[in-house]
């Protein structure tokens, strides 16, 4: 953000050639510059307000209102968020994204920094190889992805109760109600574990390696080289990752969707918070709750990543 | 800590003629087999779906229901061929509409969403205008709004308008990406030089040929990657289509495989086996963008580190 903020800085009286030019005509260049700098940001400002803004406030006016069979359309205040905080089927949506994240997100960066910091070490054919395979899963739309892991996981005919057979074993059944948090962890890290390896490798190949040399000379050996310089150097792709997950996490949606169909029962139309609105909007025509639902989604997640941003960038501005 | 020794020693020996301790020959080999086992295993974990998907193309209904070499290994009929007709044929090749589909709405809403974030990057890298910090302060909070908050919304806005169920209904909120403008933003900001766009100015150029013939060629390689990033994002697409459209001929792939999968749960293929269709219909849909991404890596990551620079 520091070379954000530095460009910010008022506008420097310019080369002294143009200053020369008289102060009438500068002014008058300056505001058609502003207009033509106004005029390249306007059509995407206008998709912003069409698609993010009005949308966002629609979703809080409907949620001010409630429909009913007998009273039809009434001003409710905020009965709606008072009835979704106090709605078992949304809370328990909810605590099951926070307890998901907690540990999805630690999990997929410690295995993708790990990842990085291994394929930057070595600069193989191997090694290039990995790094390309790894990355795939990115390729594969998520509902694809879901599909392909519900068909791994079927008891019938996925080759985990195949194996199980050999060893005259009961493989579990991943999306059963004690395992479908592991089971759609797998699913979700999978997918994404490559991609943020890829932003962290981008990041450590970003590092000048003069650097490396001048800890070997001070007598770093591999590991301290790979905890000390490196991983601090990649603080903000860390960063960065985290953020993605998440966003990411609190909107599960197409992971849960996909194999609702195939988990027996055991992922409910409430089991994540978007699925719940989802289904509180197309199921049961309930537009003002979910209207309630999606903006208060909305606004918790924005609240929780920019203080969580806030609060990180303060000790990584003394970090780095 | 007590392994890192051994491991230091031959690497500080070595260091003068070797720049990378992954080169040195003998201990160095040695030195690969564990980093090797960790990679070799995380290759077979992230390659195993997609063979699976691969395998099971090549199969029957009752090879993939009950094989004779189990899930991951061909079976003795080689179904492949068949699997593309029946694919390419089922319901008056719905599926070929579907990817047809799956191309407009992500060339149309990538190759938009490209172009606003362009200009708008440029907008705010290069000029100074009112309202530009709010409007970057308020740029920067809304990559964190989670897009899946619109889509109800915006359904209900559309169903007003009458345009839910339209191919405008995926396409004009797909023409959002304010993680592209910020890439963008970032990115003008310092691959065009002040002095290069004013040399321009001077010369007589207008503010519209500056940009296409000064400033635009040099932000190339971040316009593929918002280009590929917007593309790939608009294609693998779910929620938005799911909730927009109800005319299965107007349905993504994504949206379609989705809906065979819902049928074939339901035992409702009236005979054809569903389950067969969705697998090869999956990899068929994969095959184009695995290219894309294996040939276009290097685009991938010089986007991505711009994003970590930040």
């Amino acid at each position: 953000m520091a070379s954000a903020t530095a460009v910010d800085v008022p506008a420097p009286p310019g080369p002294s050639a143009r200053s020369r030019a008289g102060g009438k005509r500068r002014g008058l260049n300056e505001r058609k510059r502003a207009r033509t700098g106004l005029l390249f940001v306007t059509p995407f400002a206008l998709v912003f307000v069409a698609f993010l803004v009005a949308p966002l406030l629609y979703a809080f006016y409907l949620s001010l209102y409630s429909k009913g069979l007998a009273t039809g359309v009434v001003f409710a205040g905020l009965q709606n968020y008072a009835t979704a905080f106090t709605d078992p089927s949304f809370l328990k949506g909810v605590w099951f994204v926070v307890r998901f994240a907690l540990v999805l997100i630690p999990l997929q960066m410690i295995v993708s920094l790990a990842l990085a910091l291994v394929l930057d070490a070595f600069t193989t054919r191997f090694a290039r190889f990995a790094r390309l395979m790894i990355f795939l899963p990115y390729a594969i739309p998520a509902v694809i992805g879901a599909l392909m892991w519900g068909f791994l996981y079927s008891p019938t005919f996925g080759p985990m109760q195949q194996i199980a057979n050999v060893f005259g074993a009961q493989a579990p059944f991943l999306l059963d109600p004690s395992h479908v948090f592991g089971g759609l962890m797998n699913v979700v890290t999978w997918q994404w574990a490559g991609y943020y390896m890829i932003i962290i490798f981008a990041a450590l190949r970003g590092i000048d390696s003069s650097i490396y040399e001048a800890a070997r000379i001070d007598g770093a050996n591999a590991w301290q080289i790979a905890f000390r310089v490196k991983v601090p150097m990649v603080a903000s792709a860390l960063l960065l990752i985290l953020v993605f997950a998440l966003i990411g996490t609190l909107q599960f949606f197409t992971e849960p969707q996909v194999l609702q169909l195939v988990s027996n029962g055991t992922i409910t139309p409430d089991f994540t918070p978007n699925i719940y609105a989802f289904s509180q909007a197309f199921a049961y025509a309930n537009f003002n709750y979910a209207s309630a639902l999606s903006f208060a989604l909305g606004i918790v997640v924005f609240i929780a990543v920019y203080a969580f941003l806030f609060f990180t960038r303060k000790r990584g501005s003394i970090f780095t | 800590m007590t392994t890192t020794a051994p491991l230091a020693a031959p690497a500080s020996t070595t260091a003068p003629t070797h720049r990378h301790t992954g080169r040195g020959p003998g201990a160095a080999r040695r030195r690969l087999i564990l980093p090797y086992l960790f990679l070799g295993i995380l290759v077979v974990y992230f390659l195993v779906p997609i063979w699976w998907l691969f395998v099971a193309s090549t199969k029957d209904a009752q090879g993939l229901f009950g094989g004779s070499h189990g899930a991951l290994w061909f079976d003795d009929r080689f179904a492949l061929v068949a699997n593309l007709k029946q694919l390419f044929t089922y319901n008056d090749g719905i599926y070929l509409r579907w990817i047809g589909n799956s191309l407009l709405y992500a060339l149309a809403g990538g190759l938009g969403a490209t172009i606003l974030a362009v200009l708008a990057g440029y907008g705010f890298a290069k000029f100074r205008f009112g309202g530009r910090r709010v409007m970057l302060a308020i740029l920067l909070g809304s990559v964190m709004v989670p897009l899946t908050a619109l889509v109800i919304p915006t359904f209900i806005l559309f169903s007003n308008l009458n345009l839910t169920d339209t191919i405008w209904a995926v396409i004009l909120p797909s023409l959002l990406n304010p993680f592209g403008v910020y890439l963008m933003q970032v990115y003008t900001a310092d691959a065009v030089p002040d002095e290069l766009l004013d040399a321009a100015r001077v010369d007589g150029a207008g503010e519209v040929k500056t940009f296409l013939r000064v400033a635009f060629p040099l932000l190339r390689p971040a316009v593929v990657t918002v280009l590929l990033l917007s593309v790939v994002g608009t294609w693998n697409n779910y929620f938005l289509p799911l909730a927009m459209l109800a005319n299965t001929k107007l349905f993504p792939i994504t949206v379609g495989l989705g809906l065979w999968q819902g049928q074939a749960s339901a035992n409702n293929g009236g005979g054809t086996s569903l389950w067969g269709l969705i697998i090869v219909g999956s990899l068929v849909s994969v095959i184009p963008q695995v290219i894309a991404f294996l040939s276009l890596q290097k685009y991938w990551q010089g986007g991505l580190s711009l994003g970590a620079l930040k």
